[in-house]
């Protein structure tokens, strides 16, 4: 249970296409990421799957059916969302019975799957409040409460830890990534943060302005991005692009370069420059250089002893370095 | 503004808002106090009238002779009827505005307004002949038919301005979640929304009590709410101070007391949510 | 949120409203403007037929007119000219620190929910009562001759009674205005270095234009139909001298029965609302964009 199609799937507002004709395949108890900058038409992807919007052209199927016209109820897919979506009038234990009560389900069912549903989130001591009684991150708890009662075929996430703090964040990110190792149901999950994307997904599918650029895994991404505009996205402090002679050297019209893959020293190296900003952390240094290619960022293991002004030299690992066309593909 | 303000200034400025306050209130006042008085009692100099020794006969008497009861309940009826039907006509219509704009949604609510800005007097030959034929004239359905829809887009534009407030994602939820669109507004939209429709069935109470054109024109005898009651007293009985006060303090004391209630959503009411 | 489903939902449900007050408004109005161009009495069953303008002519030309046209401007414009300056000296007292703030404005506020019909009796009998009235002994008290207001200035005491039942209104939207005014705001150009009085004119002013041109707009159609107080207190009298067009409407239709006569002054009174209330659309439709 669990496998979503999508068939040349096309949505326009009016005259505006915001996504051309698109294919996918999400396997079954796959953790699928859309990822993009905000306006990109990844929220809208997920909510023409969830139902709530109607495809221009195209076919959704789930699980072998076709739910292009199903509402979104019969679709048996769950959503969490960004806002969470409670319900502020209902108790947490009504808030996650109500998809129950809507399916009409009896109250032994109800009960018994609200017990177990608050046990793995955690929320058994909570079931009598009401959601604005509620911290930030049990919020989002009964948020996903209410969606996992329903054992749907899949999960949809939009942008779930957007409302949260770094901290939190991080917590919840590691619970929504164990709750997909313990139910192994399928989910679709939509962030702008590519750092959530590589930590939680099996397949990341990248989107720019409504067409998917790139699909894989995330090391698969990091690795060989097959267009500059993956290869900026992914990772982060962000891959360097250099062009000109510099990239002609290398038979290519752009090169790119990330900031980990690029040697540091103050004696000798392939590029002069200019220490600009130094951050340091302790356990990284993010150097900001000027070359002149522009600036490069660079991040150096540990502590590296340089400061705002130094002379530093940079050399890049060769065998890291990506190449693209004149039209950004990758070479 | 955390800002200290002079002991001095804060008394004078008290004084003079207390006074202005008493002239404004007076009016009603005076009309409490003479409505406990006897007839013979009221008609005296002012310094007396607070003299004189305090009464309920009025009360009794106009109870006994006019019936105030009938025509409390009448207005109960027609008030409440007419609000509570445009709520229940109203709701989908906000709803439907509020979470499933169009293209034409803010067009289709100016003109709701604009129906609002005819005057009642433009109309008031065709509606009083219509009402003749159909028997309607002098009946609580006619005018509960009547405040209804002159109370409707007030009601609509509350609603929607509620609405609108409310985030459509716990809608979208509560779809997801597999209600159906009767689940939807039944289960989730009314009660997150109890508030804004209180408020909106409180002012449009308020409104349609104090409703003195269609009750006047409309109404003889056996459906006329307390603005057509009170009227009767314009003469000969005005004279009868007392009696008038009575009847006048009965006819405005539920209202007033609603109206206290709702001050802060009167203004966005009336306002359609220009101010706010 | 738009799918199909959801839409044709939405137009299921606007529907009932939409068709409601299309009849309320199209049907009455089209029977006026209809009745406007027949000799229709209700004394003079059998007499009938078209008569293009000539209910217009009569009704224009009608000295009666001219002077309901005056006093309803009279008495619309002084019932603003009171509430809104009343209304902006009262909202900045009661936006003062001072003891008994809610008390006050419950005082200040409660004409409003007075009934039209209660508050007439009331200023009629024991107010302007030119024998048993406050306004009389408070006369005598001076040493002065008691004055019979609604004898000698019944559209101003009208004009009185309906500015009193107006003036919360216009307060309470113009004390909701000032305080929505940032606090900030005046401390900034206190801090620039303006004084009290160019805080009030610069600052304040002009944050109360919307709200006050709000007021005004929406005065002036509930102003127009005054009807209640009028019918209570005067009966348009002494003569028409406070008659205003609504209650000449009133007159001609229901008194005289003059169906056509009276439809065409409809016809006019809803020319004369509709010019405001174009003014008074586009200042709130403004408003639904943000």
């Amino acid at each position: 249970m669990g496998q979503i199609e999508l068939k040349g799937v096309t949505k326009r507002f009016g005259d505006v296409e915001v996504i051309p004709p698109l294919d996918l395949h999400i396997g079954e108890g796959e953790f699928v990421v859309f990822v993009g900058p905000s306006g990109c038409g990844k929220s809208t992807l997920l909510r023409l799957i969830a139902g709530l919007e109607d495809v221009s052209g195209g076919h959704i199927e789930i699980d072998g059916q076709d739910a292009t016209d199903l509402p979104p109820a019969k679709r048996s897919l769950a959503m969490v969302f960004q806002s969470y979506a409670l319900y502020p009038h209902m108790s947490v234990r009504k808030n996650i019975a109500f998809p129950l009560k809507m399916a009409k389900a009896d109250q032994a069912t109800i009960d018994a799957k609200i017990e177990n549903a608050a046990r793995i989130l955690n929320l058994t001591d909570y079931l009598h409040r009401r959601p604005g009684q509620l911290s930030g991150g049990q919020r989002q708890r009964v948020a996903i409460g209410r969606a996992i009662v329903r054992e749907p075929a899949a999960f949809l996430f939009d942008e779930p830890l957007s409302n949260l703090d770094a901290a939190l964040r991080v917590n919840m990110r590691l619970e929504i990534s164990e709750l997909h190792q313990k139910l192994k149901t399928t989910m679709v999950y939509v962030t702008h943060d590519q750092v959530e994307a590589m930590t939680m997904a099996d397949k990341i599918v990248v989107l720019h302005a409504g067409v998917i650029e790139q699909v894989g895994s995330p090391l698969e991404l990091y690795r060989s991005p097959r267009n500059k505009f993956v290869a900026g996205f992914i990772g982060s402090p962000k891959m360097n692009f250099i062009e000109g002679p510099e990239a002609a050297k290398h038979n290519a019209h752009t090169i790119g370069i990330r900031p980990e893959h690029i040697g540091i020293s103050s004696t000798e190296g392939a590029w002069k420059g200019t220490v600009g900003v130094s951050e340091h952390l302790g356990s990284d240094t993010f150097l900001h250089v000027d070359t002149e290619f522009g600036l490069i960022n660079v991040r150096g293991d540990g502590e590296v002893g340089l400061h705002a002004g130094d002379s530093v030299w940079l050399t890049p690992d060769l065998a890291q370095l990506h190449k693209f066309n004149a039209d950004g593909k990758a070479i | 503004m955390a800002r200290k303000t002079s002991n001095r200034r804060k008394l004078v400025l008290t004084i003079i808002a207390w006074s202005i306050g008493f002239v404004i209130f007076f009016p009603i006042l005076w009309t409490i106090i003479l409505s406990f008085k006897s007839e013979g009692d009221a008609i005296k100099t002012p310094l007396q009238v607070l003299t004189s020794h305090w009464t309920f006969e009025s009360y009794g008497l106009v109870q006994e002779r006019s019936n105030y009861f009938r025509h409390f309940m009448n207005s109960v009826v027609i008030s409440f009827g007419s609000v509570i039907l445009a709520l229940i006509i109203g709701i989908p219509s906000a709803w439907a505005m509020a979470f499933v704009p169009g293209k034409r949604t803010k067009d289709v609510l100016m003109w709701m307004l604009s129906t609002k800005m005819m005057p009642a007097v433009g109309v008031l030959v065709p509606i009083y002949l219509m009402f003749r034929d159909w028997g309607l004239l002098d009946t609580r359905t006619g005018l509960i038919i009547v405040l209804c829809l002159m109370n409707l887009p007030i009601v609509i534009w509350m609603l929607y301005t509620y609405f609108k407030e409310i985030p459509s994602e716990i809608l979208e939820a509560a779809r997801m979640d597999g209600a159906g669109l009767r689940s939807e507004i039944l289960y989730v939209l009314t009660p997150m929304a109890v508030p804004g429709i209180a408020s909106t069935l409180l002012l449009n109470v308020i409104l349609s009590w104090n409703e003195a054109f269609w009750t006047l024109n409309l109404t003889a005898a056996k459906a006329a709410p307390l603005t057509a009651f009170i009227a009767a007293y314009s003469s000969p009985e005005g004279l009868f101070y007392a009696k008038l006060s009575a009847a006048s303090t009965l006819a405005i004391a539920p209202i007033l007391i609603l109206g206290w209630f709702s001050q802060k959503q009167l203004v966005r009411g009336l306002t359609f949510g220009a101010v706010k | 949120m738009s799918t199909q489903a959801s839409r044709a939902a939405a137009r299921l449900m606007i529907s009932p409203s939409v068709i409601l007050l299309f009849l309320w408004m199209a049907v009455p109005l089209g029977m006026t403007l209809w009745f406007s161009f027949q000799r229709y009495n209700l004394l003079m069953p059998g007499q009938g037929g078209f008569v293009g303008f000539d209910n217009y002519k009569y009704f224009l030309t009608d000295p009666a007119f001219f002077t309901a046209l005056w006093n309803t401007l009279a008495l619309v414009g002084g019932v603003l000219l009171i509430t809104v300056f009343g209304g902006i000296l009262l909202a900045l007292l009661l936006d003062q620190a001072i003891y008994g703030q809610g008390i006050v404005r419950v005082l200040v506020i409660a004409p409003f929910f007075v009934m039209p019909t209660v508050s007439a009796l009331v200023w009629k009998n024991m107010l302007y009562n030119p024998v048993n009235g406050i306004f009389a002994y408070i006369a005598e008290f001076f040493g002065f001759q008691p004055y019979d207001f609604l004898a000698h200035s019944p559209l101003l005491s009208i004009t009185l009674i309906v500015a009193w039942q107006w003036l919360p209104f216009a307060t309470l939207i113009l004390l909701t205005a000032l305080q929505s005014l940032d606090s900030e705001q005046l401390e900034a150009a206190e801090m620039d270095g303006a004084g009290a009085l160019s805080r009030f004119f610069y600052i304040m002013v002009p944050h109360l234009a919307r709200a006050a041109t709000v007021v005004i707009l929406i005065q002036t159609i509930f102003l127009l139909s005054t009807f209640a107080e009028i019918l209570v207190t005067t009966n348009g009298g002494p003569g028409i001298a406070s008659t205003t067009l609504t209650y000449l409407v009133y007159v001609q239709s229901l008194l005289q029965f003059d169906v056509g006569g009276g439809a065409a002054g409809g016809v006019v009174a809803v020319i004369l609302a509709n010019i405001v209330a174009i003014f008074l659309m586009r200042m709130i439709g403004k408003n639904l964009e943000t």
